[in-house]
């Protein structure tokens, strides 16, 4: 991150008077071939819209890449085979897609640095143009309805799998795309109203 | 669109009616157009007379609870798998109900639009609905547009369950049947009654009842000598059955039973014993219809077989405390009462997670209540604290031994958070590696933090030190307790931080004698009656028994009342402590019950004048208190 943004990020991202609930949030997940930024590749985009707290099953979005790359070694994770074939676009027309799909809404991830810059990395590859979105990370944010408090010590890494557990978000579904964007969004309203319970916040308290 | 959500969405709905009764395909294809919505606790989805949505709603998580606003009653509770909000659409109406999400919920919204074809094309469906809202109805089609179908009868019925003639409603009775053949013997009789916890057991002949054996029938013919425990049933069984029809209300019930002196009622198909029995009421089925007291708590909870069950128990809990306190009770005598049905619980959630497990417990153990619940002043859910020590093993079965009662910690936590307690936000839980020790470890732990007394030594000391045995060996527990009175014993300095810290509590009221209320955040101008008034008098209360080394009272107004008798001097301001602590915690428990949380923060506005003089009076008590102990431990030397 640049100086520039640094200083920025104290600045106001976002009219006082607009409500998270009026915001459009677009979840989202991807299940790559590894975590390589440069050679891995990704195998699923799952994403939903999130607005007023709702999620319309209708307005969500899934789709399986077609990709010469492949490493058998994580397939056991996220079970996708090479050759199971779902309707499958290219890497272009997918992203193609996604981009109409994503529109300018802010982008909810868990560990949203790795998705985003999967899909940028992509983006580039196709000489398409970078991710501009505001981003939120459920990992992060997750941090900050723990108690402050030296008595314990907080993880420095909260897993999709233990906001599940804390949130009590059944697990049914983890590591597909979309299964994990679900999970995520619901995490995510509720670290919304853990946070308010502490303090009243607006969108822009978000990105602090 | 075709996803991964709709078919999580689709797999819910197949359980329960009336989506159960539709086609795989229609199911998926119904799921694909659901929206999924998020409420926080007290949401409103819709008011009263309100327009209807273009959706009805059903609960995927959570419960709402249906609302006449003008009586602010609750007519109905919806939970996981419940539809609500389907009738105004159909009838074209406003809603005549308000509902409001009861806690944090996850609802379906479904399309009337996308539901009603298969709402008018399938039969079962159409029947369901007609069913569940007008049991009369004979035509289930006929009126379907216009808004009398599903009349009024809905709230009147409600309104009816809710309230009077509750001595003749319809009685539950169990309808699994604990029977064994005739020529059982009686030994094996007794081993099946055991199993499954019951007092009675039918003697069938193709499920034809013919007799019946009960524990008195065993205490009065075979503990006695008179028969061998080898006896079949059938020669000592009381014959025969008395039968009734199923169709009975509470009191005809009662009636039957004293009439004939018995405490079981066999209900067969046509209500004589030549017919097959279906069912069987006990008296202590008749003790729960009538109403909550703590007996029929406790055996309702010691027959649980699963920890889902315990929920609806722990929701009577809650009832019957807010009866005692509407009748005015003394609060010592509720919370007594109520500590121990709660502990009831949580020993239950225990004895089954410990079934749970592959093996037993390697090593004696003990499960303790910390921070507020070892005090036994937690009435209302709160967070769970706990702790489990464990015996000292060699250093070969360490690790297992730690792993083991992790993982059974993992459950208990986990089911104490099915049931309604929330999980630490700290992580001071069992389930925690630090919270889970062996007992030498535990009085390294407790050392360290005696020696080394900085603010967290302190504030965890705090908590632990407040423990109270749940459930396991009680010497063990015993030997802490010992341990931590001559280690502080040993270290006085460790005195004065526990004081400094008793004396950081915020004060309850300003310069001028006015609330202080909280600035900022949700409850931004409430008071924290937990904060500013509760603590301070529950950490003074520690400090001072601390001092006296009187072991195993945890309890605050009880610690309190033996200060007052250990301390004739003081005895006055002791026990004006332990009436201003059983007073606020009173208050807080109304507020709680009032608002359905934890009754921490206080609406100075929605209290009447006598209320806040009462709440004024115990600040001063504190604030004596406080004084009392910065003297004594000469605090000032210190801070």
């Amino acid at each position: 991150m640049s100086l520039f943004n640094f200083w920025k990020k104290e600045e106001t991202l976002f009219d006082e008077n607009i409500t998270i609930e009026e915001t459009r949030f677009v979840v989202l997940d991807t299940e790559t071939t590894g975590f390589d930024y440069e050679n891995d590749r990704i195998l699923c985009i799952g994403a939903l819209a999130l607005q007023n707290g709702t999620i319309a099953i209708q307005n969500s979005f899934e789709v399986y890449l077609q990709q010469d790359h492949y490493d058998k070694s994580t397939a056991q994770i996220h079970g996708i085979l090479r050759d199971f074939v779902l309707k499958r676009p290219t890497e272009m027309e997918a992203l193609e897609q996604f981009l109409v799909f994503l529109g300018d809404s802010i982008i909810i991830a868990h560990h949203t640095i790795f998705d985003v810059t999967m899909i940028n990395k992509a983006l580039e590859r196709n000489n398409l143009p970078q991710l501009t979105n505001k981003t939120l990370d459920t990992a992060y944010l997750y941090k900050r309805t723990l108690i402050k408090s030296h008595l314990f010590e907080r993880k420095d890494h909260y897993t999709l799998d233990d906001l599940a557990d804390k949130f009590d978000i059944s697990k049914k579904d983890r590591h597909t795309a979309l299964g994990d964007a679900y999970i995520t969004a619901i995490a995510f309203l509720k670290i919304v109203k853990k946070l308010r319970e502490k303090k009243e916040i607006n969108l822009n308290d978000l990105f602090k | 669109m075709k996803n991964t959500i709709s078919h999580r969405v689709a797999d819910f709905l197949k359980d329960f009616p009336p989506f159960s009764f539709l086609h795989q395909k229609d199911l998926e294809k119904l799921s694909e157009q659901i929206s999924i919505v998020y409420k926080d606790k007290d949401a409103v989805i819709f008011a009263e007379s309100e327009k209807t949505h273009d959706s009805f709603y059903v609960v995927h998580k959570g419960a709402v609870a249906l609302k006449k606003s003008a009586k602010n009653n609750v007519l109905d509770m919806c939970d996981e798998g419940d539809i609500f909000g389907l009738r105004p659409l159909l009838a074209q109406e406003n809603y005549i109900m308000e509902a409001i999400a009861f806690e944090e919920t996850i609802l379906y919204a479904i399309p009337i639009s996308v539901f009603k074809p298969y709402a008018l094309e399938n039969r079962t469906v159409g029947n369901f609905l007609i069913e569940s809202y007008a049991s009369n109805t004979r035509n289930p089609y006929s009126d379907i547009h216009k808004d009398k179908l599903y009349g009024d009868d809905l709230l009147q019925e409600n309104l009816n369950s809710n309230h009077d003639s509750f001595d003749l409603a319809p009685i539950k009775y169990s309808k699994k049947i604990v029977t064994c053949g005739p020529s059982t013997t009686v030994k094996d009789a007794a081993k099946i009654m055991n199993q499954n916890k019951v007092g009675a057991i039918l003697i069938v002949d193709e499920m034809i009842p013919i007799g019946i054996l009960t524990d008195k029938d065993l205490r009065n013919k075979i503990v006695t000598g008179d028969y061998s425990i080898m006896t079949t049933a059938e020669t000592i069984m009381t014959k025969p059955v008395i039968t009734y029809p199923k169709k009975m209300t509470v009191t005809e019930a009662q009636m039957a039973m004293m009439k004939s002196n018995i405490s079981h009622l066999c209900l067969t198909k046509d209500g004589t014993n030549n017919t097959k029995a279906v069912g069987i009421l006990s008296k202590h089925d008749v003790m729960v219809a009538l109403g909550n007291n703590p007996a029929v708590l406790i055996k309702a909870l010691k027959r649980v077989k699963k920890v889902k069950e315990i929920k609806p128990i722990r929701a009577r809990i809650m009832q019957l405390l807010q009866g005692y306190l509407d009748q005015n009770i003394p609060m010592t005598l509720i919370s007594k009462i109520i500590t121990e049905l709660n502990e009831a619980c949580t020993t239950r959630v225990i004895e089954m997670s410990l079934k749970k497990m592959s093996s037993p417990p390697p090593v004696k153990f003990a499960w303790l209540a910390l921070g507020s619940q070892g005090r036994s002043e937690q009435m209302l859910h709160t967070d769970q604290d706990n702790a489990i020590v464990y015996e000292n093993v060699s250093e070969v079965f360490k690790d297992e031994t730690k792993i083991y009662f992790l993982k059974f910690a993992a459950l208990v936590n986990k089911g104490l958070f099915d049931i309604g307690y929330d999980y630490c936000p700290a992580e001071m839980m069992a389930s925690n590696p630090k919270w889970c020790m062996s007992l030498d470890e535990w009085k390294n732990q407790v050392h360290y933090w005696i020696t080394n007394p900085g603010k967290n030594e302190v504030l965890l000391s705090f908590i632990f030190f407040d423990y109270s045995l749940t459930y396991g060996d009680a010497e063990m527990v015993n030997e802490l307790s010992d341990f931590i009175f001559e280690d502080v014993k040993a270290n006085p300095v460790f005195y004065v931080h526990l004081v400094s810290g008793a004396l950081q509590s915020p004060s309850p009221t300003g310069f001028f004698r006015q609330f202080l209320v909280e600035q900022d955040g949700a409850n931004k101008d409430n008071f924290d009656i937990k904060r500013r008034a509760l603590m301070p008098l529950t950490d003074a209360a520690r400090v001072l028994i601390l001092s006296h080394s009187v072991k195993s009272i945890s309890n605050t107004a009880a610690r309190f009342e033996k200060l007052a008798e250990l301390e004739p001097n003081n005895r006055e301001l002791y026990l004006s402590c332990s009436y201003s602590f059983k007073a606020l915690l009173k208050f807080r428990t109304k507020q709680g019950l009032l608002h359905n949380d934890s009754g921490q923060f206080i609406a100075l506005e929605t209290l009447s004048k006598m209320e806040k003089i009462k709440l004024k009076r115990t600040f001063k008590t504190i604030k004596e208190l406080q004084e009392l102990i910065s003297v004594r431990f000469n605090i000032s030397n210190l801070v």
